[in-house]
C-alpha cells in the first residue's frame, strides 16, 4: 500500500542521514530510528524508508515490514488536528462505535485517513487509561471524555 | 523547609483530561497570593484509583478526600480549609447509600475491602522525587539485598513469598529468576514488559506514572539475584507520561549512587535502558517482545529455547512485567513469610484490576487474591450503572471471557478463574449491562485479534479471520445452526494449534460467551433477532398506531424514505427500506416508535 510519490530535498535526506547516524546506523535501532524520523516528518512513505535501508544497509522490504507490522508507525499524512478515538473495551461498551460512526460520517472519511484539506485525520486506538470518562477520544495532545456522539459537530466546528 | 500540610493532586492520565494541572497552578498561585507557599505544598501524585470521581485532591495530614474538584475550587479549598480549617462540605464524597459526605478515603465503600501493595505509592508521593520514595522504605530492599544476602537468598525469598506473574500467565516469579540465573553468560538482561496491550487496561501505566522507582528498584534487585548488570524496560510510546516519569527517575537513581556502577559500595553494577514499543498486542508475548527490541517484527517463536536461556541478543534474559515488579521491593522488606500469607492457597497477594464499563465506580483496584466478583462488582464497584441488571463481566481482555452471575462468588485467583472459562490475564475487568450483546462483544475482541495477529501461523492468521466472518454472519441473521458449531470446533482447534499466546487464547471470548449465552446465540440465529437491541441488522422500527397522531416529524427526518402515511393519520415504516438509523426513534415527541 504505497499512497505518496514525493521528492525528498536534500536537506531532508541529510537530517534522515543524521538520525541514522545518531543510533551508529545499527539495524538493531531500527524501531527507535522510525519513531525519530516519524516523530520529524509526522509519516514514513516509501521515499523515507528507501533512505533508511541504505543507511543501514538492509532491504527496504525489512524496513516497510517494521513499518506495516506496527500500529504506531503510519505511511500517510495525519491532519492537523489527528483524532483518535480510544476503542478500549471500557470504551466501546459505552459507544465508542457511535462516536466513530459520527465522526466518519461528518468528516467523510474512513478510518487511517485524513480530509482533503489536512485539517483533520481519524483513527482508532486502544486504551488511553482515562476508562472513567468513557468514551475518550484525543484531539492533538488533548483527552476529551464522556464524547457524546450527538455533540461531535459541534466540537469540530470549533477546530480551526 | 518542612511544610506544614500537602495538598496531592491527581496528576494520572485519567485526572489530567479533566484538567488536574488546572488545579495544581490555581492552588499555587492562590497560596502565593496568600503567603503560604513556603507552608503548604502542592504535589502531582500517580493515580488515585477513584478515576469515576475524579480530579481527586487530598490533603494531608487531615486525610480530607476531595471528589470531582475543579480549577475554580482552589480558591475556596485554600481560603476555608487551608486557612481557616473548615472543610468544603461539597466537595467531600457523597455516600451514595446514606447520602453523607465521607471526607476519609478509608470510610469509602471503594477502598474499603482494597490492599494496596503494587499500588501502596501511587497517590501518596510525588513520583518526580526520589526522597519521598526513599521516605516510603524506598531502596532499603535493594540496600538489603546487595549488602546482606547472596543472590540465591534473594530468590528463595521471591520462589517462597509464591508471586506469580502478574502479566496473565502466573508463572512463578521466583522460579524463572532461578532459571535465568542457572545459564551462564558474560551478559545477561532484566526486561521489564510495559508493553500494556490489553483494551481497556491501565494498570501498568499508572503504577509507571504515580511509583515509577518501585519498578527501578526490583528491575535492580532481580539484576543482582540472576547475575546481569543491564535492564531494558520496553515500553509503548503512547505512554509519554510514563516514559517521562521513569526517565526522571533513573536519572534521580544515577545521581544517589542507586543505579550505575558499584551500588552502594556492594560491587554490583546496573543500568537501565529505554525500548520503544510502537503499538503491537502480541509484543506482549515474550520472544516476540524480545524481536521487537531488537528492531524486528513482533513475531513470536516456538519455546524452548525461553528466553531465560536465550532471550534478547540470544543471551539469558529474564522478562517480567511492571506490577510484578512493583511487589518485589515490598516482598524483600517485609519478608516472603508476610507476602505470602495474603491470597490463596496458590496465589499470592494481591491483584491490581481496571475496574471499568458498566460500573458506577469506574478506577484502579488493587484486592487481596480470593476475594470474590461480587465484592469487586458490588462493593467496592458500586453496582451496575443507571440501575441496570448486570450481564457479564469480562476478564482477561481478548484472550479471557465473559463470566456470568453464577460466578459472582468465585474467589479471584489464577486457577478459579481458567476453572470458569476466563483467565486473570494482565487485570482488565469490564462490566456489562443487559443492554450489551454478548455475541457483539465477542465480535468485537475478534476484531482486535485478527487486527493484532502477527500473521505467522495459520491457525492464527486464518482461522481466526474466518472465526469473525461467522459472527458477523450471525449478527446480520444470515447464519445456520451448523455455522455455530463450526465456530466452536474451529475454536477449539486454533486453540491447540497456534504458535503463541495470543492465538492459542483468541478464541476464548467466543467459546465462553457460547457456554454461558448459548440462548442469546441461538435467537441471533433462529429468530433474527438480538435480544439486547444492539445488533442493527436484526432491530426492527415500528410505530404503535395507537400513540402515533400522524404530526409527519418522522417523515421529514427519515434519510431513506422508509415511512409513509397519511397527515394526522398513524404512519408506518417498510422494513425493507429502513436503514436502522434511529433518527425517527429520537425525533417523535409521542413514544410512539419502538426497537422490536
Amino acid at each position: 500500500m504505497i499512497t505518496t510519490d514525493i521528492k525528498l530535498s536534500k536537506c531532508q535526506i541529510d537530517e534522515i542521514v543524521k538520525i541514522c547516524a545518531s543510533f551508529n546506523n545499527q539495524s538493531g535501532e531500527l524501531i527507535n530510528i522510525l519513531h525519530k524520523t516519524q516523530g520529524h516528518f509526522g509519516y514514513l512513505p516509501k521515499e523515507v524508508q528507501e533512505v533508511i535501508a541504505r543507511q543501514l544497509d538492509i532491504p527496504v522490504s525489512k524496513v516497510y515490514g517494521v513499518v506495516t507490522f506496527y500500529s504506531f508507525f503510519t505511511m500517510k499524512p495525519k491532519g492537523k488536528h489527528p483524532i483518535s478515538v480510544c476503542m478500549g473495551t471500557a470504551c466501546y461498551v459505552r459507544g465508542a462505535e457511535d462516536v466513530v460512526e459520527e465522526l466518519k460520517k461528518q468528516l467523510n472519511i474512513k478510518v487511517g485517513e485524513a480530509t482533503p484539506d489536512g485539517k483533520f485525520s481519524l483513527d482508532t486506538l486502544r486504551c488511553v487509561g482515562a476508562c472513567g470518562l468513557a468514551p475518550v477520544m484525543t484531539i492533538g495532545e488533548k483527552v476529551y471524555g464522556h464524547v457524546d456522539a450527538s455533540k461531535v459537530k459541534e466540537m469540530l466546528d470549533t477546530f480551526e | 523547609m518542612s511544610y506544614k500540610m500537602h495538598i496531592l493532586v491527581c496528576g494520572g492520565t485519567g485526572c489530567q483530561a479533566s484538567n488536574s494541572q488546572g488545579i495544581i497552578a490555581n492552588l499555587k498561585e492562590e497560596l502565593t497570593n496568600k503567603n503560604l507557599e513556603n507552608e503548604v505544598q502542592v504535589i502531582a501524585t500517580g493515580c488515585f484509583g477513584f478515576c469515576e470521581q475524579g480530579p481527586i485532591v487530598k490533603i494531608m495530614p487531615d486525610n480530607t478526600f476531595y471528589t470531582q474538584v475543579k480549577p475554580g475550587d482552589s480558591e475556596e479549598i485554600v481560603n476555608e480549609h487551608i486557612i481557616k480549617g473548615r472543610k468544603v462540605n461539597r466537595l467531600l464524597y457523597r455516600d451514595p447509600e446514606n447520602k453523607e459526605r465521607v471526607s476519609d478515603s478509608k470510610h469509602m465503600d471503594f477502598y474499603k475491602k482494597q490492599l494496596r501493595i503494587a499500588l501502596r505509592n501511587c497517590g501518596l508521593i510525588d513520583p518526580e522525587n526520589i526522597e519521598e520514595y526513599i521516605a516510603r522504605d524506598g531502596y532499603a530492599a535493594l540496600a538489603k539485598c546487595v549488602s546482606e544476602m547472596t543472590p540465591e537468598e534473594v530468590i528463595n525469598e521471591v520462589k517462597f513469598s509464591g508471586l506469580r506473574g502478574r502479566g496473565g500467565g502466573g508463572f512463578p516469579t521466583g522460579l524463572k529468576w532461578e532459571l535465568t540465573r542457572k545459564y551462564k553468560a558474560d551478559q545477561k538482561f532484566v526486561v521489564c514488559n510495559a508493553d500494556e496491550g490489553d483494551p481497556g487496561a491501565f494498570m501498568d501505566r499508572s503504577i509507571m506514572e504515580g511509583d515509577p522507582h518501585s519498578v527501578i528498584e526490583a528491575m535492580a534487585i532481580c539484576g543482582y539475584s540472576i547475575g546481569a548488570d543491564k535492564g531494558l524496560i520496553y515500553i509503548r510510546a503512547e505512554y509519554p507520561l510514563a516514559i517521562q516519569r521513569l526517565q526522571t527517575a533513573i536519572k534521580q537513581a544515577e545521581e544517589y549512587g542507586l543505579l550505575g556502577k558499584n551500588i552502594l559500595g556492594s560491587g554490583f553494577n546496573f543500568t537501565l535502558e529505554f525500548r520503544y514499543g510502537a503499538g503491537a498486542f502480541v509484543c506482549g508475548e515474550e520472544t516476540a517482545l524480545i524481536h521487537s527490541m531488537e528492531g524486528h517484527r513482533g513475531e513470536p517463536t516456538t519455546k524452548p529455547p525461553f528466553p531465560a536461556e536465550s532471550g534478547y541478543l540470544n543471551l539469558p534474559t529474564n522478562v517480567n512485567n511492571v506490577e510484578t515488579y512493583a511487589n518485589i521491593p515490598v516482598i524483600m522488606n517485609k519478608g516472603a513469610n508476610w507476602f505470602n500469607k495474603i491470597g490463596t492457597e496458590k496465589s499470592k497477594g494481591t491483584k491490581v484490576f481496571a475496574l471499568a464499563g458498566k460500573i458506577n465506580n469506574v478506577g484502579l483496584i488493587e484486592v487481596p487474591m480470593g476475594t470474590t466478583l461480587k465484592e469487586v462488582i458490588y462493593e467496592i464497584g458500586g453496582g451496575i450503572k443507571n440501575g441496570k441488571k448486570f450481564k457479564a463481566v469480562q476478564t482477561g481482555g481478548p484472550s479471557g471471557g465473559c463470566l456470568t452471575e453464577k460466578h459472582l462468588n468465585v474467589p479471584i485467583d489464577y486457577d478459579n478463574l481458567l476453572a470458569s472459562g476466563s483467565m486473570m490475564g494482565s487485570g482488565g475487568m469490564i462490566v456489562m449491562d443487559e443492554d450489551d450483546c454478548m455475541v457483539a462483544v465477542a465480535k468485537f475482541y475478534l476484531d482486535f485479534t485478527v487486527e493484532e495477529s502477527c500473521g505467522k501461523c495459520t491457525p492464527c492468521r486464518v482461522g481466526n479471520k474466518r472465526l469473525y466472518e461467522t459472527l458477523d454472519l450471525i449478527t446480520n441473521g444470515k447464519a445456520t445452526m451448523d455455522d455455530l458449531n463450526r465456530l466452536k470446533n474451529l475454536g477449539q482447534v486454533i486453540k491447540d494449534t497456534a504458535l503463541c499466546g495470543l492465538g492459542q487464547t483468541s478464541p476464548n471470548p467466543i467459546l465462553s460467551t457460547i457456554d454461558n449465552f448459548y440462548d442469546e446465540y441461538t435467537a441471533h440465529i433462529r429468530d433474527h433477532k438480538c435480544p439486547a437491541g444492539k445488533c442493527k441488522a436484526l432491530l426492527n422500527y415500528v410505530i404503535d398506531p395507537q400513540l402515533c397522531i400522524g404530526c409527519t416529524l418522522c417523515v421529514r427526518n427519515c434519510l431513506s424514505n422508509a415511512i409513509t402515511g397519511i397527515r394526522k393519520e398513524p404512519h408506518t415504516i417498510d422494513p425493507e427500506k429502513c436503514i436502522k438509523c434511529g433518527v425517527c426513534l429520537t425525533k417523535c415527541k409521542f413514544n410512539a416508535i419502538s426497537i422490536q
